[in-house]
């Protein structure tokens, strides 16, 4: 056998089908509005205003309502006595936290702030009955921008007056300024990113089953993280006894973030079953979601970057205002501070950074980690940048990016943003992209067509993102209140199959599958003999979820890790009953064998059964064969590629037609290279989603004015291209796979790549920045500003 | 039950069911609560995400807009109409081989208005196939996989594949 066709026989690395499809294919699929039929129904009262003291909630006519079982205030819960306060997961010096009550009591802060919850028999009467509640609100004014709310007499939380919840600073300041100072020419960008509303297609839902006599509590639930849920619902909201609370995850539609975080809704649901000892359940509408779904992004930032003729760059420094909203979700303090600032040097060498956040609080929807979280607002800062300072000094934008690149020899490589990066052949994967959208090309063409008054724009994007957050340690060492683990559990049965659980939780991207295929090469069964769990407290020991890509390398690096303590176990056994020493047997393929007499052998599987059998094992080996994994990474693992797009605009709209996306992503090695790419497909469609069509927008009173699929422009099919993906595959060191994690690469990288190309489409007009969304308005309205003055 | 509760019928994936329902209900609520076809989902509530796509007398509708008092007598197919007994339909067959869902949620739906195309045009070109499914939301593939799925339906379909079964 060639060598070519023992890695395409591996299961690990192949493009096999995915086991979730068929049931979600024929509609049998369950999903959390579907676990519990018979439930009464909850409906949550939002706020009217964005910022009111709330004189009185009277709930009688509601709560008289035949159909009706209970309406509930905020004063209803405080007086039960639970902890009542979702927390933030990550401090910061001076960090405030303001105590976030699952329903508010005294005062609103944004729209989507729970004022009561009914109960009712099915979810019409639930929603009917919202309406017989009457608030009396004394209405405050409203503050919707983060670098507004610093200055504003408005004033969110009592605890912090200025707004301010913290005020971060990376890098070496000093440094900077000598970079500064040193330098040929200074390129200055002031931008927004926009807040994105993630829009998971299924809507957040909870239900909620609770037994009094034993005390047992489940919630199924749209989770991300079914033990943080666990562990949050326990000590910080619900109060109710970890070991006494099963949540579980089912089917879930999507995520993208909005999935990870506590809410107060599963908090209400759970407490109203607990009030009532009976089940109940709870789904957003989408327009409640749009108001209560964490957004993503909301940042106000003024960059400079410190330059020489020749392109090599010196330094960076940028100043952010990162929106935070009304409420400090889990990771809204780390996502603009440490997941943004570390991720400033991007693929290139840039000797001296320092950047400053200030989180503050505004009356609007919480913001937190949504796809790209942080390396994405870092990212497209950086790319943004560069493209500028190219423009600025002449040269074209993919030759400043080589100038800057970190070379291949120079890894592990220390930015000066306190990142190591494991691995990269930055060049390699850059040079494949302009080859595939044959770049050279396409700049004759841009030239050519310009002749004719037609705009065609070239955007480079180049990205490293830090994947699946860090080491324990380091985490805690930098404010963090959770770990950086994951937990695996790789268990033979005795007749020779498997069952792998896993902390992670599945929201589309196929775990079920993947993490089959991890342990199948491990342990060399068949992949059909091996089961994956997720998603259910009670089925998993412990668990950190999916998130911030790490998945793959997480949970990935958690079952290889047990599935090696599997073989190891295994491989003594084997030894015991081939009367060998255990430095003698050999592990290939699922098959023991003593090296030099190939047909002294014995299958994993036999060994499986011979381990519980117990008759005939090592004296000092328990019987069974199984192993758990905390398995704690050693860094970050850091994904890398370059994404090109190509636009061309039409000065006479302003429309922004993207004719041709290349993705080339290095996520390492892959488990299962179709899902890689729907990985990276669905990713460029979100990025790009942001580039031309999203941005939430509140008016000034801190009214959601994007309230619906109306307003706010979700990318659709006819509005989307065919992506062209490659990839490359370097290895991380840090991994035992050598995976380095592929669900937010392509968001993170799509983002710049479009706006870069739209400004490049526009460079005769002289236009040097715009900011997200493109819509058609804004991009006329730019070409019409340069041209005003030549008609 | 109340007194403005009515008495309608509705033939489901061939089954002829007959229930009482409240004025206001929505087709796809009383599909999922009443009757207990899951299948079709809600994403929006407002006509404009498509999840809850379903065929009502031939026609690709989307259910959540819709009273389900004004459709007694109606013919309905949902997700759980297409495959025939354990075959696939063409649909889901290429759904799952050309990797077309990641969450699955957008799904049932999205089959659903393909279908609709593949029966009036069944040899699509790529941007029509994007033209008919611009009324379903997908944030999770991208769309890419969904429309190499749908070009490749419509060849099982053309090649003799079983026609779709449930309706009939
Ligand atoms: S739920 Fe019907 S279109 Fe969205
Ligand atoms: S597969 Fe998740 S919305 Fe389409």
């Amino acid at each position: 056998m060639s060598e070519q066709e023992s890695v395409t026989d591996r299961v690990f690395g192949s493009s096999v089908e995915r086991r979730e499809d068929r049931s979600i294919l024929t509609g049998v699929a369950e999903y959390t509005d579907e676990k519990l039929p018979d439930a009464a129904h909850v409906a949550i009262l939002r706020s009217q205003y964005a910022h009111a003291t709330l004189e009185s909630v009277d709930v009688d006519q509601a709560e008289n309502r035949d159909d009706v079982v209970a309406v509930f205030t905020g004063a209803d819960v405080e007086e039960s006595g639970i902890p009542n306060d979702i927390p933030t997961a990550w401090s910061l010096p001076g960090l405030v936290t303001p105590q976030y009550r699952i329903i508010a009591t005294d005062k609103v802060r944004h729209t989507g702030d729970a004022i009561a919850a009914v109960v009712a028999e099915d979810r019409y009467a639930a929603h009917n009955a919202l309406g017989d509640i009457d608030v009396t609100y004394d209405r405050l004014d409203a503050v919707t921008e983060p670098d507004e709310a610093v200055d504003s007499d408005v004033t969110v939380h009592e605890e912090a007056p200025d707004n301010v919840a913290f005020d971060f600073t990376i890098g070496d300041a000093d440094a900077v300024s000598e970079a500064f100072s040193a330098a040929d020419h200074v390129t200055s960008v002031d931008l927004e990113q926009p807040r994105i509303i993630p829009n998971a297609v299924e809507p957040r839902a909870a239900a909620a089953d609770y037994d009094p006599d034993s005390d047992d509590l489940t919630v199924w639930m749209t989770s991300q993280n079914p033990h943080l849920h666990r562990m949050l619902m326990s000590t910080a909201t619900l109060g109710h006894p970890e070991h006494k609370l099963r949540i579980v995850a089912p089917e879930v539609g999507g995520g993208f973030g909005s999935k990870i975080y506590h809410y107060p809704d599963e908090a209400i649901t759970a407490w109203c079953a607990k009030q009532l000892g009976r089940a109940v359940t709870w789904q957003a509408t989408r327009r409640e979601g749009y108001i209560t779904d964490c957004h993503g992004r909301d940042h106000v930032t003024e960059a400079q970057l410190a330059v020489d003729t020749d392109g090599s760059i010196r330094g960076l420094r940028v100043e952010t205002h990162a929106g935070l909203g009304a409420h400090l979700s889990q990771f809204a303090t780390a996502t603009p501070s440490y997941l943004y600032a570390t991720i400033l040097s991007s693929e290139y060498d840039i000797p001296a950074i320092h950047c400053r956040v200030i989180g503050a609080f505004t009356n609007t929807t919480p913001v937190d980690a949504y796809r790209g979280a942080g390396r994405a607002e870092g990212i497209y800062v950086t790319e943004r940048i560069v493209d500028a300072a190219a423009s600025e000094l002449g040269m074209d934008p993919a030759e400043i990016r080589r100038t800057n690149l970190i070379s291949p020899d120079e890894f592990p490589f220390e930015t000066s943003v306190a990142m190591v990066y494991d691995s990269g052949e930055y060049e390699t994967a850059m040079d494949r992209a302009l080859e595939l959208v044959e770049y050279d090309e396409l700049r004759d063409r841009q030239r050519e067509l310009r002749d004719d008054d037609r705009y065609l724009g070239i955007g480079i994007a180049n990205f490293v993102e830090s994947a699946g957050l860090s080491p324990s340690k380091a985490a805690g060492e930098l404010g963090a209140a959770a770990g950086g683990w994951e937990a695996g559990v790789v268990r033979f049965h005795p007749s020779g199959t498997v069952t792998v659980a896993c902390g992670t939780a599945d929201q589309g991207q196929g775990h079920r599958t993947t993490f089959a295929q991890v342990a199948a090469e491990e342990l060399g069964v068949p992949l059909e003999d091996v089961d994956v769990v997720e998603g259910d407290t009670d089925a998993v020991p412990q668990g950190m979820g999916t998130y911030g890509s790490r998945s793959g390398p997480v949970g990935g690096g958690a079952i290889a890790t047990s599935a090696r303590k599997v073989v190891e176990k295994a491989k003594r056994i084997a030894a015991h009953s081939l009367e060998a020493s255990v430095d003698d047997v050999e592990f290939d393929d699922g098959e023991f064998s003593v090296v030099g007499a190939p047909d002294r052998s014995v299958t994993i599987q036999e060994v499986a059964l011979e381990a519980y059998l117990g008759h005939d094992i090592p004296g000092d080996a328990e019987p069974g064969l199984e192993a758990t994994s905390y398995y704690d990474p050693e860094n970050f693992t850091f994904p890398f590629g370059t994404h090109v797009a190509v636009v061309e605009v039409d000065p006479e709209t302003g429309e922004v037609d993207l004719q041709t996306y290349v993705a080339v992503d290095d996520c390492g090695e892959q488990i299962n290279p179709m899902i890689v790419e729907g990985q990276v497909h669905g990713g460029i469609a979100q990025g790009v989603g942001a580039a031309l069509y999203e941005g939430a927008v509140y008016d000034d009173t801190g009214t959601l004015v994007t309230g619906s699929m109306n307003e706010y422009a979700l990318p659709r099919a006819h509005q989307l291209p065919d992506y062209e993906t490659d990839s490359t595959v370097t290895p991380s060191p840090h991994n035992p796979i050598g995976v380095k994690g592929v669900g937010e690469s392509a968001t993170i990288a799509a983002a710049p790549a479009v706006v870069n190309a739209v400004v490049d489409a526009l460079e005769p007009f002289d236009v040097d920045h715009l900011d997200m969304p493109l819509s058609n308005e804004r991009v006329w309205r730019a070409i019409d500003a340069a041209t005003e003055g030549d008609s | 039950m109340t007194d403005t509760t009515r008495e309608i019928t509705l033939t489901v994936n061939g089954t002829e069911r007959t229930f009482d329902i409240e004025p206001q209900t929505l087709l796809v609520h009383a599909l999922r609560d009443e009757l207990g076809y899951t299948g079709s989902k809600v994403g929006c509530e407002s006509s404009l995400c498509g999840a809850c796509t379903i065929h009502v007398d031939g026609r690709a509708v989307k259910s959540c807009t819709l009273l389900a008092v004004r459709y007694d007598g109606a013919e309905i197919t949902t997700v759980e109409g297409l495959a025939d007994g354990e075959d696939l339909h063409p649909l889901q067959q290429a759904f799952q081989e050309e990797h077309g869902l990641q969450c699955g949620y957008c799904t049932p739906g999205m089959m659903l208005t393909a279908l609709s195309l593949l029966e009036d045009n069944p040899d699509p070109t790529r941007s029509e196939i994007r033209d008919a499914l611009k009324g379903n939301v997908c944030r999770c593939t991208g769309y890419h996989n969904i429309v190499d799925a749908v070009e490749r339906a419509g060849e099982l379909m053309a090649a003799g594949e079983p026609e779709l079964s449930g309706a009939d």
